[in-house]
């Protein structure tokens, strides 16, 4: 196992030495701390649509890190020619696929503990109400959802032919499961057949990412789900990364690689 | 002498990038043993097949046909690459790290512990000359520094194989000088060294026994004196009257 957590540690490293990152990790930081602290006259609507805001923008920069990240991880070791010393090592093609799966998603989750304490110190210094549960089902969650965002796009990044076409694929999916996702039984049954089965059979195959989406209960302080439920949401996200990372493994072996 | 590397009866396809067109067959029928202690040089124009044939030994390219070992371990199992080193033709690495990480990175791919990693690292980086920069990232280094890791990266693992890919392409002569004094070296250590090269003079002074490839066929392997005394002329000539003549 350790040769993943060095091919990881390698990932991290990388994005935490390029600038682009920064720019996209200190100004979410920031802006979320100014939201995040922001009443304006006491108006508790005001409050909670600038909280939404807050959270729709560390949703966008969560993602926006874990498939760019994840996009390019090893069409990049092919461009640079780094895979070639790599895999000339005792290091097997599945070793490099978790190694840069752990690595995006380890990095994506350090820069979402970063928000959500931003975010959960600003909330809590200004609500008399504040849950903690709540915040960190949240974080969890929101941890589960980069772990199959990022081996989704890791997938892609073994079968689609550049990083580009990749992250923008992985964008609209994620974006369409995000918005839609839900919806897709419901208007399953008002279609005719068989395009109702067809759709019945995408709103079951696909990952239901919005299972992990809580700004709801953060923006109104609901009551936290229950236990069981955040469990359920947690085996759901591990096995979609198993099997999206799996799939990925099956194309990636194959592949022959010419120097 | 024991087999260290042996390649049986491999022959390497690739299918043709245009519709209709028949396979390219890059490497036909190979049957090579290299033995421990040997430094031999797998030489052949560009495009004969080489680095395909370094790239079945290294599991980056699957063979058609026939099977390829390292240590008596089929090249399939990444086991096989534990006591290998490998250079390749154009040095690339993690530019954003420095000498001194990169090692350290591939030490930790080999299991090896930090003790013996900090002592490895040491004594690679003073053998490949750059020990003076090693707290400066890769991407500051000219491309003769670069391929003086790269030879530093082959060898952290103290492999008892080295596979090194034209590792004299690209550097001046003194350059050159210091890889043949390296490989010298490791052959003194007891090493094998199974290397390609352009570099037919050089070829002639380091290594025990060549292999010549041509169109993806093996026309002619034996030891260097062997060879020269038999067409009475010097390795370069030899090359050019078998691949030249198609022998």
């Amino acid at each position: 196992m350790s040769t993943p957590w060095a091919i990881a540690g390698l990932v991290v490293k990388e994005l935490y030495r390029r600038k682009d990152f920064y720019v996209l990790f200190v100004l979410t930081a920031v802006l979320t701390m100014m939201l995040g602290g922001m009443n304006f006259f006491g108006d508790i609507r005001a409050a909670r649509y600038l909280k939404e805001l807050c959270l729709l923008l560390i949703w966008i920069s969560v993602m926006v890190i874990a498939i760019a990240t994840a996009a390019r991880q090893i069409p990049a070791e092919k461009e640079h020619r780094t895979i070639f010393p790599l895999l000339a090592k005792p290091v097997t093609r599945w070793h490099v696929i978790l190694g840069k799966f752990l690595g995006c998603w380890v990095a994506t989750c350090i820069a979402l503990l970063v928000f959500y304490l931003f975010f959960g110190v600003m909330s809590a210094a200004r609500e008399k109400d504040f849950v903690i549960a709540n915040y960190a089902y949240a974080l969890f969650l929101h941890g589960a959802f980069a772990a199959v965002v990022t081996s989704m796009t890791i997938l892609g990044s073994v079968t689609i032919s550049t990083p580009s076409a990749n992250t923008t694929l992985c964008f609209i999916v994620t974006g369409s499961i995000l918005f839609m996702g839900r919806h897709l039984g419901q208007i399953a049954q008002k279609l005719v057949e068989p395009a109702s089965t067809l759709l019945q059979l995408v709103y079951f195959s696909i990952p239901h990412l919005e299972f992990f989406d809580l700004r709801d209960m953060l923006v109104h302080n609901h009551a936290a789900i229950s236990f069981l439920a955040f469990l359920g949401a947690m085996g759901y996200a591990a096995l979609y990364s198993a099997f999206f990372l799996c799939a990925a493994w099956l194309v990636f072996r194959k592949k022959p690689l010419n120097t | 002498m024991a087999e260290i590397l042996r390649i049986d009866k491999l022959s390497v396809e690739f299918p043709s990038k245009e519709i209709g067109q028949a396979t390219k067959l890059a490497v036909r029928d190979l049957v090579l043993s290299v033995n421990a202690g040997e430094v031999f040089g797998f030489l052949g124009p560009n495009g004969a097949g080489k680095t395909t044939t370094m790239n079945v030994l290294l599991g980056f390219v699957n063979a058609t046909r026939g099977q390829a070992y390292l240590f008596g371990v089929n090249v399939r199992d990444p086991i096989a690459r534990q006591r290998i080193g490998y250079l390749p033709e154009l040095t690339y690495y993690y530019k954003f790290l420095t000498a001194e990480e990169l090692l350290r990175f591939y030490c930790k791919v080999f299991g090896i512990k930090r003790d013996v990693a900090d002592r490895r690292i040491d004594s690679v980086l003073k053998l490949v000359e750059i020990d003076h920069a090693r707290k400066r990232p890769i991407k500051s280094y000219s491309k003769g520094m670069q391929q003086r890791v790269g030879l530093a990266q082959a060898l952290i693992n103290d492999p008892d194989l080295l596979i090194l890919d034209e590792p004299t392409s690209g550097l001046d002569p003194i350059g050159r000088m210091q890889v043949r004094a390296i490989i010298q070296r490791l052959k003194g250590e007891g090493k094998t060294v199974f290397f390609s090269s352009h570099e037919l003079g050089e070829v002639e002074t380091v290594c025990d026994r060549v292999g010549i490839l041509s169109s993806g066929e093996l026309k002619m392997q034996g030891s260097v004196t062997e060879l020269t005394d038999r067409y009475r002329c010097n390795l370069e000539q030899i090359f050019l009257k078998i691949v030249g003549n198609g022998i």
